[in-house]
């Protein structure tokens, strides 16, 4: 589970998916990097992740990490993106029967997890299907 | 002149019906749907709360805006379930728009009326040129006591409003307040469901307040029920909004657009706020429309809309109202009911 201070510093990027990308070859990438992976340019610019995509693959978690019991079974999917990044996330509001590879997707704004009865509660993006 | 630059709503997509709650408790069922008017209504998932469905409610009016969200100086969240109790949803809010640092933010509080009296404070700041835009959401998830009468109306859901002076989706016509203390619904720090007056909560409380707020209103603009083309009351339950409709002088057809309560049920401090966004849905340049809230404790704001060009351009930008009523809707048995909304006692 994060601290506070970690939840924190990753604000940016689970509430506003910012991010940044080669200033070169002009790779975007999710979470923000130091070094572009793909030309080692050090030369990096500001960018934010496209909110819509579509689903490449998918599982339903059954055994759920502990913080996650109360949610389970739930699917967990990769998407790509309309800018190509491809990203993992939870994929709710969707019954299992009607998950599709290739389905479009979208990011809404959901509780994570929350620590406890007491601690933090934990806000970021999950899946759920596009329909408009 | 100060109004409405954009709008947007937020309802999640499950439901349960009153059969599925008064099977439960061994009550009638066609007697609550008569009494209440009311099928079923909206519940959060357990991933979703005030301020989730805020988020969404306000991304929905950015797209109608279309305005810069460094732009807003104001960030008002009204709810009666805040997840927390200290610490401000209204800064989750701002910081998912990039309304941050700059921006002045603050949790309303008023039973049902506390998105309405975010909307008051936010269009007053806008008016005096304080703020260039003031965002104001009213957004609940609700609940009931089980067994008790309001656990088949507490529901779920959000409304969001951006005000501003330019590109006026809706001109600000008038506004008024109207409020007493009355305590019809309550609930003491550290209680988990509110309590009620019974049937004191209708005519010294509902009924006095949303009448005397919409009187006030019409005398303050010279105005009467037949100049409105739309009209939105709080919707506690189907009953009560025609019912003050009536007594006022409204018809069916101009309190309909924004009755969503029979599929719905009563979303709090988001109720007469989804009403709005669901009228201005299907409104036209020049319609004239009439929101009244109320807020248990008690009071009532209103205000009155003047429609422009402009709403024919921003209409769908964003869901509609009714169709994020419709769409995808997940009906739960109590047991999910009950899980969902942390009704069960687990072990530590
Ligand atoms: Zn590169």
């Amino acid at each position: 589970m994060p601290t506070p201070s970690r939840y924190w510093r990753e604000i940016p990027q689970r509430y506003r998916f910012e991010t940044n990308q080669c200033a070169k070859c002009g790779l975007k990438f999710f979470p923000p990097r130091l070094i572009c992976p793909e030309c080692k340019n050090q030369e990096l610019e500001e960018a934010k992740i496209e909110e819509k995509g579509k689903l490449l693959t998918y599982t339903i978690i059954r055994v759920p990490p502990h913080q996650y019991v109360d949610q389970a079974p739930y699917a967990v999917g990769i998407a790509e993106l309309d800018d190509g990044v491809k990203l993992t996330g939870q994929i709710v509001d969707c019954d299992f029967d009607d998950l599709k590879i290739g389905m479009r997707l979208k990011l809404e704004f959901r509780k994570v997890f929350q620590e406890g009865e007491s601690g933090i509660l934990c806000y970021g993006y999950k899946f759920v299907p596009d329909e408009l | 002149m100060q109004g409405i630059v954009g709008y947007g709503a937020y309802i999640p997509r499950n439901r349960i019906k009153v059969e599925e709650i008064a099977k439960v408790w061994g009550a009638d069922a066609p007697s609550y749907k008569k009494g209440l008017m009311l099928e079923e209504k909206s519940v959060p998932s357990p991933d979703q709360d005030t301020i989730t469905m805020s988020v969404e409610a306000s991304k929905n009016a950015l797209k109608r805006a279309k305005i810069d969200p460094a732009e807003i100086g104001a960030v008002y969240i009204g709810s009666e379930s805040h997840p927390y109790a200290v610490k401000p949803s209204g800064t989750v809010l701002a910081e998912v728009l990039g309304a941050t640092p700059e921006a002045h933010t603050a949790d309303f509080e008023f039973a049902c009326k506390a998105g309405t009296e975010g909307m008051y404070v936010a269009l007053s700041l806008v008016k005096a040129d304080e703020v260039k835009y003031g965002l104001a959401v009213g957004a609940d998830t609700s609940q009931g006591a089980p067994g008790d009468a309001l656990e088949y109306s507490a529901a779920a859901g959000a409304a969001a409003f951006i005000f501003g002076k330019e590109n006026l989706v809706a001109k600000s016509v008038e506004t008024y307040a109207y409020m007493t203390d009355t305590p019809d619904f309550w609930r003491r720090e550290y209680q988990y469901y509110p309590q009620h007056g019974g049937r004191f909560t209708g005519d010294p409380a509902y009924f006095k307040h949303v009448i005397g707020a919409a009187r006030g209103i019409m005398e303050k603009s010279g105005m009467k029920p037949a100049d409105f083309d739309y009209v939105i009351f709080h919707q506690p339950n189907g009953k009560f909004p025609l019912r003050v409709g009536k007594m006022l002088g409204f018809q069916r057809e101009q309190i309909d657009p924004g009755w969503l309560v029979n599929l719905l049920g009563n979303t709090y401090s988001g109720s007469s706020p989804l009403g709005l966004t669901s009228t201005l849905d299907i409104s036209k340049p020049g319609d004239m429309i009439l929101i009244v809230s109320y807020g248990s404790g008690a009071g009532s704001d209103a205000f009155i809309f003047e429609v422009t060009d402009r709403i024919d351009e921003v209409r769908d930008l964003a869901p509609k109202t009714r169709y994020l009523l419709g769409k995808n809707k997940n009906y739960l048995e109590y047991g999910e009911y009950a899980k969902f909304r942390h009704k069960i006692r687990k072990a530590d």
